[in-house]
Protein backbone atom coordinates (compact mmCIF):
# COMPACT_ATOMS: atom_id res chain seq x y z
CA UNK A 1 0.00 0.00 0.00
CA UNK A 2 1.35 3.94 -0.89
CA UNK A 3 1.01 4.38 3.11
CA UNK A 4 3.67 2.12 4.07
CA UNK A 5 6.52 3.61 1.56
CA UNK A 6 5.22 7.27 2.57
CA UNK A 7 6.26 6.58 5.95
CA UNK A 8 9.46 4.30 5.73
CA UNK A 9 11.84 7.40 5.41
CA UNK A 10 10.59 9.25 8.30
CA UNK A 11 10.81 5.59 9.86
CA UNK A 12 14.24 5.05 8.39
CA UNK A 13 15.58 8.24 9.84
CA UNK A 14 14.25 8.04 13.46
CA UNK A 15 15.99 4.63 13.83
CA UNK A 16 19.30 6.42 12.35
CA UNK A 17 18.73 9.39 14.75
CA UNK A 18 18.29 6.43 17.93
CA UNK A 19 21.22 4.55 17.14
CA UNK A 20 23.27 7.85 16.98
CA UNK A 21 21.84 9.18 20.07
CA UNK A 22 22.00 5.54 21.90
CA UNK A 23 25.97 5.70 20.84
CA UNK A 24 25.89 9.27 22.01
CA UNK A 25 24.87 8.68 25.25
CA UNK A 26 27.25 5.64 25.58
CA UNK A 27 30.14 8.36 24.69
CA UNK A 28 29.88 11.23 26.98
CA UNK A 29 29.38 11.59 30.86
CA UNK A 30 31.39 12.62 33.62
CA UNK A 31 34.44 10.84 31.45
CA UNK A 32 34.14 11.11 27.45
CA UNK A 33 34.89 7.96 25.71
CA UNK A 34 35.65 8.47 22.02
CA UNK A 35 32.71 7.75 19.44
CA UNK A 36 35.00 5.24 17.85
CA UNK A 37 35.93 3.28 20.55
CA UNK A 38 32.43 3.13 22.04
CA UNK A 39 31.45 1.77 18.67
CA UNK A 40 34.16 -0.72 18.78
CA UNK A 41 33.26 -1.82 22.02
CA UNK A 42 30.02 -2.17 21.77
CA UNK A 43 29.97 -4.08 18.43
CA UNK A 44 32.07 -6.30 20.36
CA UNK A 45 35.81 -5.28 20.08
CA UNK A 46 38.48 -4.51 22.35
CA UNK A 47 39.60 -0.82 22.97
CA UNK A 48 42.88 -0.18 24.89
CA UNK A 49 41.30 1.49 27.85
CA UNK A 50 40.22 -1.32 30.37
CA UNK A 51 37.97 1.15 32.21
CA UNK A 52 36.22 2.47 29.40
CA UNK A 53 35.00 -0.77 28.86
CA UNK A 54 34.45 -1.37 32.27
CA UNK A 55 32.41 1.93 31.86
CA UNK A 56 30.36 1.34 29.20
CA UNK A 57 29.35 -2.44 29.53
CA UNK A 58 28.49 -1.81 33.38
CA UNK A 59 27.18 1.62 33.79
CA UNK A 60 26.63 3.38 30.67
CA UNK A 61 24.97 0.42 28.37
CA UNK A 62 21.85 -0.34 31.50
CA UNK A 63 21.92 3.68 31.70
CA UNK A 64 20.99 3.63 28.36
CA UNK A 65 18.83 0.78 28.06
CA UNK A 66 16.64 2.24 31.03
CA UNK A 67 16.30 5.38 29.27
CA UNK A 68 15.22 4.10 26.05
CA UNK A 69 12.66 2.34 28.24
CA UNK A 70 11.68 4.81 30.22
CA UNK A 71 10.76 7.29 27.01
CA UNK A 72 9.22 4.87 24.91
CA UNK A 73 7.14 3.86 27.51
CA UNK A 74 5.84 7.31 29.10
CA UNK A 75 5.47 8.64 25.38
CA UNK A 76 3.53 5.54 24.71
CA UNK A 77 0.91 5.79 27.58
CA UNK A 78 0.89 9.32 26.84
CA UNK A 79 -0.51 8.70 23.11
CA UNK A 80 -3.05 6.56 24.60
CA UNK A 81 -4.25 8.73 27.02
CA UNK A 82 -4.67 11.64 24.55
CA UNK A 83 -6.87 9.28 22.06
CA UNK A 84 -8.67 7.50 25.10
CA UNK A 85 -9.48 11.14 27.06
CA UNK A 86 -9.68 12.81 23.58
CA UNK A 87 -7.86 15.66 24.96
CA UNK A 88 -4.44 17.00 23.76
CA UNK A 89 -3.11 17.49 26.74
CA UNK A 90 -3.84 14.13 28.62
CA UNK A 91 -0.22 12.59 29.65
CA UNK A 92 0.81 10.08 32.62
CA UNK A 93 0.78 12.88 35.16
CA UNK A 94 -3.04 13.76 34.88
CA UNK A 95 -4.60 10.85 35.65
CA UNK A 96 -3.10 10.85 38.87
CA UNK A 97 -0.41 7.36 38.06
CA UNK A 98 2.85 9.49 38.63
CA UNK A 99 1.33 11.18 41.93
CA UNK A 100 0.36 7.57 43.03
CA UNK A 101 3.64 6.68 42.89
CA UNK A 102 5.17 9.54 44.11
CA UNK A 103 2.88 8.95 47.69
CA UNK A 104 3.93 5.53 47.43
CA UNK A 105 7.51 6.38 47.42
CA UNK A 106 6.87 9.40 49.77
CA UNK A 107 5.21 6.90 52.70
CA UNK A 108 7.93 4.35 52.29
CA UNK A 109 10.67 6.78 53.15
CA UNK A 110 9.42 9.53 55.20
CA UNK A 111 6.08 7.83 56.51
CA UNK A 112 8.45 5.41 58.64
CA UNK A 113 9.34 8.36 60.91
CA UNK A 114 5.76 8.88 61.54
CA UNK A 115 4.34 5.26 61.81
CA UNK A 116 7.81 3.69 62.99
CA UNK A 117 5.58 1.35 65.02
CA UNK A 118 3.52 -0.21 61.70
CA UNK A 119 6.37 -0.56 59.61
CA UNK A 120 7.96 -3.79 58.81
CA UNK A 121 10.72 -3.78 56.82
CA UNK A 122 12.94 -0.92 57.37
CA UNK A 123 14.76 -1.48 54.87
CA UNK A 124 15.32 1.30 52.21
CA UNK A 125 16.46 0.13 49.04
CA UNK A 126 15.89 0.55 45.45
CA UNK A 127 13.74 -2.18 45.38
CA UNK A 128 11.36 -1.70 48.15
CA UNK A 129 11.07 1.57 46.55
CA UNK A 130 9.58 0.55 43.09
CA UNK A 131 7.68 -1.95 45.13
CA UNK A 132 6.01 1.17 47.01
CA UNK A 133 5.78 3.10 44.20
CA UNK A 134 4.21 0.38 42.22
CA UNK A 135 1.59 -0.01 45.02
CA UNK A 136 0.86 3.38 44.79
CA UNK A 137 0.49 3.77 41.14
CA UNK A 138 -1.69 1.15 41.26
CA UNK A 139 -3.48 1.97 43.98
CA UNK A 140 -4.40 5.23 42.21
CA UNK A 141 -4.94 3.57 38.92
CA UNK A 142 -7.31 0.96 40.85
CA UNK A 143 -9.25 4.15 42.23
CA UNK A 144 -8.97 5.14 38.50
CA UNK A 145 -11.17 2.53 36.87
CA UNK A 146 -13.20 2.12 39.85
CA UNK A 147 -14.64 5.75 39.07
CA UNK A 148 -14.16 5.28 35.30
CA UNK A 149 -16.79 2.14 35.38
CA UNK A 150 -19.44 5.03 36.84
CA UNK A 151 -17.91 7.79 34.84
CA UNK A 152 -19.08 7.88 31.86
CA UNK A 153 -18.13 11.19 30.74
CA UNK A 154 -13.77 10.99 29.80
CA UNK A 155 -13.86 14.86 30.42
CA UNK A 156 -15.03 14.14 34.31
CA UNK A 157 -12.20 11.08 34.34
CA UNK A 158 -9.52 13.43 33.71
CA UNK A 159 -10.58 15.97 36.79
CA UNK A 160 -10.83 13.14 38.87
CA UNK A 161 -7.72 12.06 38.10
CA UNK A 162 -6.23 15.73 38.53
CA UNK A 163 -7.86 15.75 41.98
CA UNK A 164 -6.17 12.29 42.66
CA UNK A 165 -3.15 14.36 41.91
CA UNK A 166 -3.89 17.02 44.20
CA UNK A 167 -4.92 14.97 46.83
CA UNK A 168 -1.54 12.73 46.66
CA UNK A 169 0.59 15.71 46.43
CA UNK A 170 -1.31 17.37 49.82
CA UNK A 171 -0.41 14.13 51.90
CA UNK A 172 3.31 14.32 50.38
CA UNK A 173 3.45 17.88 51.51
CA UNK A 174 2.20 16.78 55.09
CA UNK A 175 4.55 14.13 54.96
CA UNK A 176 7.53 16.07 54.21
CA UNK A 177 6.65 19.01 56.92
CA UNK A 178 6.99 15.80 59.74
CA UNK A 179 9.74 14.00 58.74
CA UNK A 180 13.39 14.80 58.93
CA UNK A 181 15.82 16.32 56.86
CA UNK A 182 18.08 13.08 55.62
CA UNK A 183 14.46 11.42 54.75
CA UNK A 184 13.32 14.36 53.01
CA UNK A 185 16.61 14.63 50.91
CA UNK A 186 16.26 11.00 50.04
CA UNK A 187 12.40 11.58 48.71
CA UNK A 188 13.48 14.34 46.90
CA UNK A 189 16.38 12.53 45.09
CA UNK A 190 13.77 9.81 43.96
CA UNK A 191 11.87 12.59 43.10
CA UNK A 192 14.44 14.20 40.91
CA UNK A 193 14.20 11.59 38.72
CA UNK A 194 17.03 9.08 37.14
CA UNK A 195 17.72 6.38 34.51
CA UNK A 196 21.05 5.01 36.37
CA UNK A 197 21.55 2.59 38.80
CA UNK A 198 19.46 0.03 37.86
CA UNK A 199 20.47 -3.42 38.89
CA UNK A 200 19.91 -6.06 35.98
CA UNK A 201 16.73 -7.82 37.79
CA UNK A 202 14.98 -4.42 37.60
CA UNK A 203 15.98 -3.70 33.81
CA UNK A 204 14.41 -6.77 33.73
CA UNK A 205 11.59 -6.22 35.14
CA UNK A 206 11.18 -2.99 34.14
CA UNK A 207 11.23 -4.53 30.36
CA UNK A 208 8.25 -6.84 30.67
CA UNK A 209 6.12 -4.40 31.78
CA UNK A 210 7.10 -2.19 28.97
CA UNK A 211 6.53 -5.13 26.43
CA UNK A 212 3.46 -6.30 28.09
CA UNK A 213 2.18 -2.44 27.64
CA UNK A 214 3.29 -2.10 24.20
CA UNK A 215 1.55 -5.64 22.93
CA UNK A 216 -1.71 -4.55 24.74
CA UNK A 217 -1.01 -1.24 22.57
CA UNK A 218 -0.56 -2.93 19.41
CA UNK A 219 -3.81 -5.01 20.29
CA UNK A 220 -5.84 -1.63 20.52
CA UNK A 221 -4.48 0.05 17.50
CA UNK A 222 -7.73 -0.63 15.78
CA UNK A 223 -10.10 0.19 17.82
CA UNK A 224 -7.74 3.62 19.14
CA UNK A 225 -8.46 4.93 15.39
CA UNK A 226 -12.11 4.28 15.91
CA UNK A 227 -11.85 6.08 19.30
CA UNK A 228 -10.70 9.49 17.10
CA UNK A 229 -14.10 9.70 15.81
CA UNK A 230 -15.57 9.86 19.41
CA UNK A 231 -16.90 7.41 21.90
CA UNK A 232 -20.26 7.26 20.49
CA UNK A 233 -19.34 6.93 16.96
CA UNK A 234 -16.70 3.99 17.81
CA UNK A 235 -19.76 1.73 19.13
CA UNK A 236 -21.62 3.01 16.11
CA UNK A 237 -18.41 1.09 14.32
CA UNK A 238 -18.67 -1.97 16.50
CA UNK A 239 -15.92 -1.41 18.96
CA UNK A 240 -16.58 -2.75 22.73
CA UNK A 241 -16.40 0.24 24.25
CA UNK A 242 -15.90 -1.06 28.30
CA UNK A 243 -13.48 -3.85 27.28
CA UNK A 244 -11.34 -1.34 25.08
CA UNK A 245 -10.86 1.30 27.33
CA UNK A 246 -10.15 -1.34 30.21
CA UNK A 247 -7.13 -2.80 28.03
CA UNK A 248 -6.17 0.90 27.29
CA UNK A 249 -6.03 1.76 30.83
CA UNK A 250 -4.16 -1.10 31.83
CA UNK A 251 -1.60 -0.55 29.33
CA UNK A 252 -1.55 3.29 30.39
CA UNK A 253 -0.95 2.06 33.94
CA UNK A 254 1.71 -0.63 33.38
CA UNK A 255 3.57 1.59 31.21
CA UNK A 256 3.42 4.55 33.28
CA UNK A 257 3.69 3.21 36.98
CA UNK A 258 6.65 1.08 36.25
CA UNK A 259 8.44 3.66 34.40
CA UNK A 260 8.07 6.00 37.87
CA UNK A 261 8.66 3.17 40.37
CA UNK A 262 12.09 2.75 38.60
CA UNK A 263 13.00 6.05 37.38
CA UNK A 264 11.12 8.27 39.57
CA UNK A 265 8.03 11.15 38.32
CA UNK A 266 9.53 12.24 34.86
CA UNK A 267 7.47 15.08 33.45
CA UNK A 268 6.77 16.21 30.25
CA UNK A 269 8.08 13.52 27.98
CA UNK A 270 4.49 11.67 28.35
CA UNK A 271 2.40 14.84 26.78
CA UNK A 272 4.78 16.67 24.64
CA UNK A 273 6.38 13.54 22.80
CA UNK A 274 2.93 12.64 20.71
CA UNK A 275 2.65 15.99 19.76
CA UNK A 276 6.38 16.62 18.28
CA UNK A 277 5.50 13.16 16.36
CA UNK A 278 2.13 14.60 14.91
CA UNK A 279 4.76 17.22 13.90
CA UNK A 280 6.72 14.53 11.39
CA UNK A 281 4.26 12.17 11.23
CA UNK A 282 1.38 14.21 9.84
CA UNK A 283 -1.01 11.53 10.49
CA UNK A 284 -3.53 10.18 13.26
CA UNK A 285 -3.00 6.52 12.23
CA UNK A 286 -1.92 4.93 15.32
CA UNK A 287 -0.20 1.78 13.46
CA UNK A 288 2.25 5.05 12.79
CA UNK A 289 1.78 6.36 15.86
CA UNK A 290 2.93 3.56 18.02
CA UNK A 291 5.82 3.13 16.74
CA UNK A 292 7.07 6.48 15.80
CA UNK A 293 6.05 7.41 19.32
CA UNK A 294 8.23 5.07 20.95
CA UNK A 295 11.38 6.21 18.72
CA UNK A 296 11.06 9.41 19.14
CA UNK A 297 10.00 9.16 23.19
CA UNK A 298 13.75 6.62 23.40
CA UNK A 299 15.57 9.28 21.60
CA UNK A 300 14.19 12.01 23.80
CA UNK A 301 15.04 11.20 26.48
CA UNK A 302 18.24 9.88 25.89
CA UNK A 303 19.01 13.30 24.91
CA UNK A 304 17.89 14.67 28.04
CA UNK A 305 19.67 12.14 29.72
CA UNK A 306 22.49 13.59 27.98
CA UNK A 307 22.15 16.65 29.26
CA UNK A 308 21.40 15.85 32.36
CA UNK A 309 24.92 14.04 33.05
CA UNK A 310 26.46 17.08 32.21
CA UNK A 311 29.27 15.98 29.87
CA UNK A 312 32.89 15.94 31.24
CA UNK A 313 31.69 17.05 34.53
CA UNK A 314 31.26 15.24 37.83
CA UNK A 315 27.81 16.77 38.41
CA UNK A 316 24.34 15.32 37.23
CA UNK A 317 21.19 16.56 37.41
CA UNK A 318 17.91 16.21 38.01
CA UNK A 319 16.47 14.45 35.23
CA UNK A 320 13.21 15.65 35.86
CA UNK A 321 14.19 19.26 35.83
CA UNK A 322 15.81 18.85 32.52
CA UNK A 323 13.02 16.93 30.73
CA UNK A 324 10.14 19.94 31.96
CA UNK A 325 12.54 22.19 30.49
CA UNK A 326 12.74 20.73 27.20
CA UNK A 327 8.85 19.47 27.62
CA UNK A 328 7.20 22.72 28.75
CA UNK A 329 8.41 25.34 25.85
CA UNK A 330 7.88 22.81 23.39
CA UNK A 331 4.18 22.84 24.51
CA UNK A 332 3.45 26.49 25.04
CA UNK A 333 5.09 26.30 21.41
CA UNK A 334 2.69 24.16 19.97
CA UNK A 335 -0.16 26.24 21.35
CA UNK A 336 1.21 29.83 19.95
CA UNK A 337 2.26 28.49 16.80
CA UNK A 338 -0.15 26.11 16.08
CA UNK A 339 -3.06 28.13 17.77
CA UNK A 340 -4.98 24.58 19.15
CA UNK A 341 -3.76 21.66 19.78
CA UNK A 342 -5.05 18.71 18.07
CA UNK A 343 -4.74 15.24 18.52
CA UNK B 1 -41.71 1.59 22.44
CA UNK B 2 -40.82 3.99 24.53
CA UNK B 3 -37.73 5.64 24.97
CA UNK B 4 -36.10 8.23 27.18
CA UNK B 5 -33.13 8.58 29.99
CA UNK B 6 -32.71 6.28 32.92
CA UNK B 7 -30.44 7.65 35.63
CA UNK B 8 -30.21 5.43 38.87
CA UNK B 9 -33.48 5.89 40.69
CA UNK B 10 -35.77 7.09 37.89
CA UNK B 11 -36.41 6.91 34.43
CA UNK B 12 -37.33 9.94 32.57
CA UNK B 13 -39.54 9.06 29.80
CA UNK B 14 -39.56 11.06 26.71
CA UNK B 15 -42.11 9.93 24.23
CA UNK B 16 -44.12 6.89 24.09
CA UNK B 17 -46.36 5.05 21.88
CA UNK B 18 -43.94 5.06 19.09
CA UNK B 19 -44.18 2.40 16.54
CA UNK B 20 -43.29 2.48 12.87
CA UNK B 21 -41.32 0.66 10.12
CA UNK B 22 -39.74 1.15 7.09
CA UNK B 23 -38.79 -0.84 3.51
CA UNK B 24 -36.18 -1.30 1.96
CA UNK B 25 -35.13 1.99 -0.87
CA UNK B 26 -37.19 4.29 1.18
CA UNK B 27 -36.39 8.00 2.92
CA UNK B 28 -37.74 8.58 5.84
CA UNK B 29 -37.87 11.47 8.10
CA UNK B 30 -38.78 11.97 11.91
CA UNK B 31 -40.27 15.41 12.34
CA UNK B 32 -41.31 17.30 15.48
CA UNK B 33 -40.67 20.36 17.73
CA UNK B 34 -38.09 21.36 19.53
CA UNK B 35 -37.30 18.71 22.51
CA UNK B 36 -39.96 16.10 21.44
CA UNK B 37 -37.12 13.61 21.49
CA UNK B 38 -36.00 13.08 17.64
CA UNK B 39 -32.57 12.79 18.55
CA UNK B 40 -33.07 10.50 21.29
CA UNK B 41 -35.80 8.23 18.82
CA UNK B 42 -33.18 8.21 16.32
CA UNK B 43 -29.67 7.19 19.06
CA UNK B 44 -32.30 4.94 20.64
CA UNK B 45 -32.75 3.33 16.83
CA UNK B 46 -28.68 2.93 16.05
CA UNK B 47 -28.16 1.80 19.84
CA UNK B 48 -26.21 4.39 21.01
CA UNK B 49 -28.28 4.68 24.18
CA UNK B 50 -30.54 2.22 25.51
CA UNK B 51 -34.58 1.85 24.67
CA UNK B 52 -36.94 2.05 27.89
CA UNK B 53 -39.11 -0.46 26.33
CA UNK B 54 -40.87 -2.01 23.49
CA UNK B 55 -38.49 -3.61 20.84
CA UNK B 56 -36.86 -2.71 17.68
CA UNK B 57 -36.37 -5.13 14.90
CA UNK B 58 -33.95 -5.17 11.88
CA UNK B 59 -35.00 -8.10 9.44
CA UNK B 60 -36.84 -9.41 12.54
CA UNK B 61 -34.08 -9.44 14.88
CA UNK B 62 -33.88 -7.78 17.85
CA UNK B 63 -31.05 -5.28 17.80
CA UNK B 64 -30.26 -5.69 21.46
CA UNK B 65 -30.15 -10.10 19.80
CA UNK B 66 -27.37 -8.65 17.71
CA UNK B 67 -23.36 -8.16 18.83
CA UNK B 68 -22.15 -4.35 18.32
CA UNK B 69 -19.67 -5.93 15.56
CA UNK B 70 -22.38 -7.27 13.77
CA UNK B 71 -24.92 -4.48 14.55
CA UNK B 72 -21.88 -1.83 13.05
CA UNK B 73 -22.45 -4.07 9.81
CA UNK B 74 -26.23 -3.49 9.72
CA UNK B 75 -26.81 0.54 10.94
CA UNK B 76 -24.38 3.22 10.45
CA UNK B 77 -25.19 6.21 12.01
CA UNK B 78 -24.06 10.58 11.48
CA UNK B 79 -24.57 12.14 14.54
CA UNK B 80 -24.75 15.46 15.23
CA UNK B 81 -21.64 15.79 18.41
CA UNK B 82 -18.68 16.63 16.88
CA UNK B 83 -15.48 14.28 15.69
CA UNK B 84 -13.04 13.79 18.41
CA UNK B 85 -10.19 14.36 16.22
CA UNK B 86 -10.31 17.13 13.81
CA UNK B 87 -6.84 16.07 12.63
CA UNK B 88 -8.24 13.33 10.48
CA UNK B 89 -7.91 13.34 6.73
CA UNK B 90 -11.14 13.05 4.88
CA UNK B 91 -9.68 10.32 2.94
CA UNK B 92 -8.93 8.57 6.83
CA UNK B 93 -12.34 9.58 8.09
CA UNK B 94 -14.46 7.81 5.77
CA UNK B 95 -11.51 4.89 6.09
CA UNK B 96 -12.45 4.14 9.41
CA UNK B 97 -16.65 3.51 8.15
CA UNK B 98 -14.57 0.09 7.10
CA UNK B 99 -13.54 -0.95 10.54
CA UNK B 100 -16.17 -3.57 11.31
CA UNK B 101 -15.03 -5.37 7.74
CA UNK B 102 -10.96 -4.87 8.48
CA UNK B 103 -8.44 -7.27 10.17
CA UNK B 104 -7.49 -7.02 13.59
CA UNK B 105 -5.00 -4.17 12.86
CA UNK B 106 -7.56 -2.51 10.50
CA UNK B 107 -5.95 -3.36 6.99
CA UNK B 108 -7.52 -2.14 4.08
CA UNK B 109 -8.25 -4.36 1.24
CA UNK B 110 -8.89 -3.97 -2.34
CA UNK B 111 -12.68 -4.38 -1.52
CA UNK B 112 -12.94 -1.79 1.11
CA UNK B 113 -10.77 0.77 -0.58
CA UNK B 114 -12.75 0.85 -3.83
CA UNK B 115 -15.93 0.87 -1.23
CA UNK B 116 -14.23 4.20 0.00
CA UNK B 117 -13.14 5.83 -3.20
CA UNK B 118 -17.18 5.15 -4.11
CA UNK B 119 -17.96 6.77 -1.33
CA UNK B 120 -15.74 10.04 -1.45
CA UNK B 121 -17.50 9.86 -5.58
CA UNK B 122 -20.85 9.88 -4.55
CA UNK B 123 -20.66 12.79 -2.44
CA UNK B 124 -18.31 14.51 -4.50
CA UNK B 125 -15.45 14.63 -1.95
CA UNK B 126 -12.30 13.86 -4.60
CA UNK B 127 -10.74 17.44 -4.38
CA UNK B 128 -10.99 17.38 -0.83
CA UNK B 129 -9.92 14.32 0.13
CA UNK B 130 -6.36 15.08 1.33
CA UNK B 131 -7.77 17.81 3.62
CA UNK B 132 -7.79 18.21 7.08
CA UNK B 133 -11.42 18.10 8.69
CA UNK B 134 -10.55 21.01 10.77
CA UNK B 135 -9.95 22.71 7.19
CA UNK B 136 -13.55 21.77 6.02
CA UNK B 137 -16.96 23.61 5.83
CA UNK B 138 -19.77 22.42 8.64
CA UNK B 139 -21.82 21.29 4.78
CA UNK B 140 -18.33 20.15 3.63
CA UNK B 141 -17.67 17.97 6.87
CA UNK B 142 -21.73 16.90 7.02
CA UNK B 143 -20.64 15.32 3.49
CA UNK B 144 -17.68 13.41 5.02
CA UNK B 145 -19.57 12.18 7.76
CA UNK B 146 -22.47 10.97 5.48
CA UNK B 147 -19.25 9.20 3.11
CA UNK B 148 -17.96 7.73 6.45
CA UNK B 149 -21.88 6.16 6.81
CA UNK B 150 -22.10 4.91 3.27
CA UNK B 151 -18.65 3.59 3.50
CA UNK B 152 -19.89 1.45 6.40
CA UNK B 153 -22.24 -0.28 3.90
CA UNK B 154 -25.11 -0.91 5.80
CA UNK B 155 -28.93 -1.20 5.40
CA UNK B 156 -29.89 1.18 7.23
CA UNK B 157 -28.15 4.71 7.87
CA UNK B 158 -29.84 6.86 10.42
CA UNK B 159 -28.93 10.77 10.19
CA UNK B 160 -29.19 13.31 12.99
CA UNK B 161 -29.84 16.46 11.64
CA UNK B 162 -28.13 16.31 8.85
CA UNK B 163 -29.15 19.63 7.34
CA UNK B 164 -28.87 22.05 10.66
CA UNK B 165 -26.60 24.59 10.08
CA UNK B 166 -26.49 24.68 6.06
CA UNK B 167 -28.01 26.88 3.41
CA UNK B 168 -31.54 26.45 1.56
CA UNK B 169 -29.66 24.96 -1.32
CA UNK B 170 -27.20 22.70 0.63
CA UNK B 171 -30.03 21.18 2.95
CA UNK B 172 -31.93 20.46 -0.52
CA UNK B 173 -28.74 19.35 -2.02
CA UNK B 174 -27.54 16.66 1.16
CA UNK B 175 -31.75 15.63 0.74
CA UNK B 176 -31.76 14.86 -2.25
CA UNK B 177 -28.65 13.33 -2.37
CA UNK B 178 -30.07 10.71 0.61
CA UNK B 179 -33.10 10.21 -1.64
CA UNK B 180 -31.01 9.01 -3.93
CA UNK B 181 -29.02 6.87 -1.96
CA UNK B 182 -32.37 5.47 -0.59
CA UNK B 183 -33.54 4.38 -3.88
CA UNK B 184 -30.82 3.62 -5.94
CA UNK B 185 -28.66 1.61 -3.02
CA UNK B 186 -31.94 0.15 -1.49
CA UNK B 187 -30.84 1.22 1.75
CA UNK B 188 -33.12 2.32 4.62
CA UNK B 189 -32.54 6.00 5.25
CA UNK B 190 -33.67 7.68 8.35
CA UNK B 191 -33.33 11.23 9.62
CA UNK B 192 -34.56 13.61 11.92
CA UNK B 193 -35.11 17.76 10.77
CA UNK B 194 -37.07 21.18 11.71
CA UNK B 195 -37.81 21.45 7.72
CA UNK B 196 -40.92 19.59 7.36
CA UNK B 197 -41.59 21.49 4.29
CA UNK B 198 -38.72 19.21 2.69
CA UNK B 199 -38.93 16.48 4.21
CA UNK B 200 -42.61 16.87 3.01
CA UNK B 201 -41.77 17.34 -0.89
CA UNK B 202 -38.50 14.50 -0.67
CA UNK B 203 -39.92 11.43 1.92
CA UNK B 204 -41.22 8.40 1.18
CA UNK B 205 -42.68 8.08 4.64
CA UNK B 206 -42.80 10.63 7.79
CA UNK B 207 -42.89 9.63 11.65
CA UNK B 208 -44.59 12.73 13.66
CA UNK B 209 -43.83 12.89 17.14
CA UNK B 210 -46.42 15.10 19.26
CA UNK B 211 -46.94 15.12 22.93
CA UNK B 212 -49.73 12.77 23.03
CA UNK B 213 -49.87 11.29 19.43
CA UNK B 214 -47.50 10.35 17.23
CA UNK B 215 -48.09 9.66 13.32
CA UNK B 216 -46.27 7.65 10.55
CA UNK B 217 -47.19 7.62 6.86
CA UNK B 218 -46.65 8.83 3.84
CA UNK B 219 -46.32 12.46 3.25
CA UNK B 220 -49.69 13.05 1.53
CA UNK B 221 -51.40 10.89 4.09
CA UNK B 222 -50.21 12.39 6.31
CA UNK B 223 -51.59 16.08 5.21
CA UNK B 224 -54.68 14.45 4.40
CA UNK B 225 -55.23 13.32 7.95
CA UNK B 226 -54.55 16.57 8.92
CA UNK B 227 -51.84 15.58 11.09
CA UNK B 228 -49.84 18.49 10.60
CA UNK B 229 -51.99 20.82 11.80
CA UNK B 230 -51.80 20.58 15.45
CA UNK B 231 -47.49 20.51 15.33
CA UNK B 232 -47.08 24.03 16.22
CA UNK B 233 -49.84 26.14 18.32
CA UNK B 234 -52.19 27.33 15.90
CA UNK B 235 -52.41 30.86 17.17
CA UNK B 236 -48.41 31.35 15.96
CA UNK B 237 -48.23 28.92 12.52
CA UNK B 238 -50.40 27.41 10.19
CA UNK B 239 -50.29 24.70 8.03
CA UNK B 240 -51.15 24.94 4.32
CA UNK B 241 -52.74 21.64 3.17
CA UNK B 242 -52.48 23.06 -0.40
CA UNK B 243 -48.86 23.62 -0.83
CA UNK B 244 -47.68 21.87 1.99
CA UNK B 245 -45.80 24.32 3.90
CA UNK B 246 -46.59 26.44 6.79
CA UNK B 247 -47.25 29.73 7.13
CA UNK B 248 -47.31 32.73 10.41
CA UNK B 249 -49.69 34.06 11.42
CA UNK B 250 -49.55 38.08 10.98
Amino acid sequence: MQRSNTYLFPFLLLFLVLLFCFVLNLSLGSVAIPFNDTLTSILGGQIENESWQYIIWNYRIPKAFTAILVGSGLSLSGLLMQTLFRNPLAGPFVLGISSGASLGAALLIMGSTLFSQWFIFEVINDVSLAIASSIGSFLVLLAVIAVATRVKDTMALLIIGLMFGSITAALVSVLSYFTDADKLQQYIFWAFGSVGNLSGFQLALLSVFIFIGIILSIISVKSLNALLLGENYARSLGVHLKKTRFIIIIATGLLAGAVTAFAGPIAFIGLAVPHLTRQIFNTTDHKILVPAVLAYGAILLLLCDLIAQLPSSSYVLPLNAITSVVGAPVVIWLLVRKKKMIF
Amino acid sequence: MSIGYTSRKEKTIIANHINFGLKKGELGAIVGINGIGKSTLLRTLGRVQPKLSGSILINNTPIEALKSDALATLVSVVLTEPIASKNLTVLQLVSLGRHPYTNWIGTLSADDQSKILKAIKILELEHLQHNKCYELSDGQLQKVMIARALAQDTEIILLDEPTTHLDLYHKVHILKLLQRIAHETKKVVLYTTHEIDLAIQLCDKMFVIKRDNNNFGAPCELIESKSFEDLFPKDTITFNPESGSFKINK
